[in-house]
């Protein structure tokens, strides 16, 4: 009677060890919590202080159009409009995800409908390599081949929107292109047989029951690619000219908050306006990428209904 | 001899190698439920996606034999598929609709052969769901999702999708397994209403089914037809034993 007595009331070692590694996991998922939290802190209390301790007006952060912090206009207020950045980033984000969406549903459409045998065995390696390949390599790239095209093209220097958003695009393609192979992938196959069987070409098949079925999915990609586009900074910065002005036309000089970023944050002293306003750019992005994360979701929610 | 919509001769199907059907002769008439029974595996879903040449869309699968419909070769290479599966409907196991409203469902048919005239798609979206019994249930929200439906009812949609083309056939490959018994009865019952109007036939493995609804009764078995027959006369008295083991349940 004692024995049974003492044995429910004692733990047993299995239940130690579940206990155990469950406060494990929970130490891991705090841990990450913090770390994420301190992030969002940091940036937004030294991106913050442009704002409370440079007494910056948001207003004028956000739609001025000279960059030169270092500088005071004549009412003594720093030139820190961040329009020709913020400008940039969307330009170019946008122009590469226009271009990158058709290409990446043609290639997407040839991988799983048209050819799945060959698209499996040559595009997939290739789509496979093109993401891993290192944004420098990009960059340059860019710079010895798309630059000069541009300058052929439309004169000019070449550096730009326009070469800014070309290496994008095929940085983001591989991305998009099998995030799209996927979504198509997952469209069950009795979409299919029903659709031929209601007497549909395989043309219409694909584009208005496949692609339509996997429309939420493809959204998703874009989004995805645009937020790779959004924060890449060395592949861009090495082509879009980085002159901080308002970008007149696709092919002049401009930038973007992350070439700017990258080209400043180590040149300037912690503290001073210089550091937090570059600070005041990294919290933009980081809102951004709130943003495209709350898109995708959002799609992601809609689409399962 | 009633005049004949559907005649299969010697239909040997190979998958590879393997040989699936071993020669199948068939006949339909005009209008009326032919239900194709038998064993799982025995090739009555084989045999089915033969007629509206559903094979054509996987690699490895040949067929022999002759098809007519209305006497025209349904495997003859002017033979436009498209066409042909608009007259030869069919609807599957799962209820399938497209993850559009019901009435998109209805439509696409009609949207894909050109038909772009609300009035007339309207009108037929009506008229098809009518005719799968479940116009009643849906008329007020013709823009839901199909898929926010119960079974019973998406399987009565994609019923009313397959009759939106007007095929003269309509073939079901068990078109009430995966559905609850009350489902199930409601799409009996609108198979039923359309006998006089459509050729059907269905493959089913529930001989009380079978036995319900159909005019005509053919046993597969093992790649075979074994017997073909009027229901009431292959129910009550099989000319083969084979059929009469099946049905009263000794194998299979
Ligand atoms: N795609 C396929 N490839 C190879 N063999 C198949 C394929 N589909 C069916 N079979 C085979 O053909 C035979 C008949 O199958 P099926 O027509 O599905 O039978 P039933 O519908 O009567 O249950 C079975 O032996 C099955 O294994
Ligand atoms: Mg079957």
């Amino acid at each position: 009677m004692d024995n049974i007595r003492e044995s429910l009331l004692k733990q047993s070692a299995a239940t130690r060890k579940d206990r155990f590694g469950r406060y494990i996991s929970l130490a891991a998922l705090l841990l990450i919590v913090v770390v994420v939290l301190s992030i969002f802190w940091f940036v937004a209390s030294k991106g913050l202080a442009t704002f409370f301790a440079n007494k910056v007006n948001l207003w004028d952060f956000l739609t001025g159009t000279k960059w030169a912090p270092g500088q005071k206009d004549a009412n003594g207020h720093p030139f820190v409009g961040a329009a020709p950045m913020i400008v940039g980033s969307f330009l170019v984000t946008l122009i590469s995800a226009l271009i990158a969406t058709p290409f990446a549903i043609g290639t997407a459409v040839f991988m799983t409908e048209i050819s799945p045998k060959r698209g499996a065995k040559i595009l997939g390696p290739v789509t496979e390599l093109l993401v891993g390949i290192p944004s420098v390599v990009y960059g340059f790239i860019g710079l010895s081949v798309i630059v000069p095209v541009m300058r052929h093209l439309f004169g000019g220097s070449g550096f730009g929107i326009l070469a800014g958003a070309m290496v994008l695009f095929v940085m983001i393609l591989p991305t998009v292109t099998s995030m799209t192979v996927d979504t198509l992938k997952s469209v069950p196959r009795h979409y299919r047989e029903s659709s031929l069987a209601l007497g549909a070409t395989r043309w219409q098949m694909i584009y208005k029951v496949i692609l339509r079925a996997a429309t939420p999915g493809i959204l998703t990609a874009v989004v995805f690619g645009m937020a790779r586009a959004f924060g890449e900074a060395l592949a861009v910065q090495m082509v879009v000219g980085n002159a901080a002005l308002m970008p007149q036309n696709l092919t002049s000089p401009a930038a973007t908050l992350t070439s700017v970023l990258t080209q400043g944050i180590g040149n300037t002293v912690m503290g001073s306006l210089e550091n937090n306003a570059l600070w005041s750019l990294a919290l933009i992005l980081l809102l951004m990428s709130l943003v495209f994360n709350s898109v995708i979701r959002a799609i992601a929610k809609k689409g399962a209904m | 001899m009633a005049e004949k919509i559907l005649t299969t001769e010697n239909v040997r199907l190979y998958y590879g190698e393997k040989e699936a059907l071993h020669g199948i002769n068939l006949d339909y008439d005009k209008f009326g439920i032919t239900a194709l029974i038998g064993p799982s595996g025995s090739g009555k879903s084989t045999y089915l996606r033969a007629l509206n040449r559903m094979h054509d869309l996987t690699d490895n699968v040949t067929v022999n034999g002759t098809f007519l419909f209305k006497g025209q070769d349904i495997y003859a290479p002017s033979t436009d598929t498209v066409e042909l599966r608009k007259d030869i409907g069919m609807v599957f196991q799962q209820p399938n609709p497209f993850p559009f409203s019901i009435y998109d469902n209805v439509a696409f048919g009609m949207r894909i052969s050109g038909e772009k005239n609300k009035a007339v798609l309207d009108e037929m979206v009506e008229t098809s769901l009518k005719q799968a019994a479940i116009w009643n249930e849906v008329k007020d929200d013709l823009h839901k999702s199909a898929l926010s439906l119960s079974g019973g009812q998406q399987q009565r949609v994609s019923i009313a999708r397959a009759l939106a083309t007007s095929p003269e056939i309509l073939l079901l490959d068990e078109p009430t397994a995966a559905l609850d018994p009350v489902s199930a009865h409601a799409v009996e019952n609108t198979l039923m209403q359309l006998r006089d109007k459509l050729t059907m036939i269905i493959v089913t493995h529930s001989m009380a089914q079978a036995s319900r609804i159909s005019d005509r009764t053919a046993f597969f078995m093992n790649g075979d037809l074994i017997e073909a027959n009027d229901t009431k006369k292959m129910f009550l008295d099989p000319d083969k034993k084979e059929t009469q083991d099946y049905i009263s349940g000794r194998f299979g």
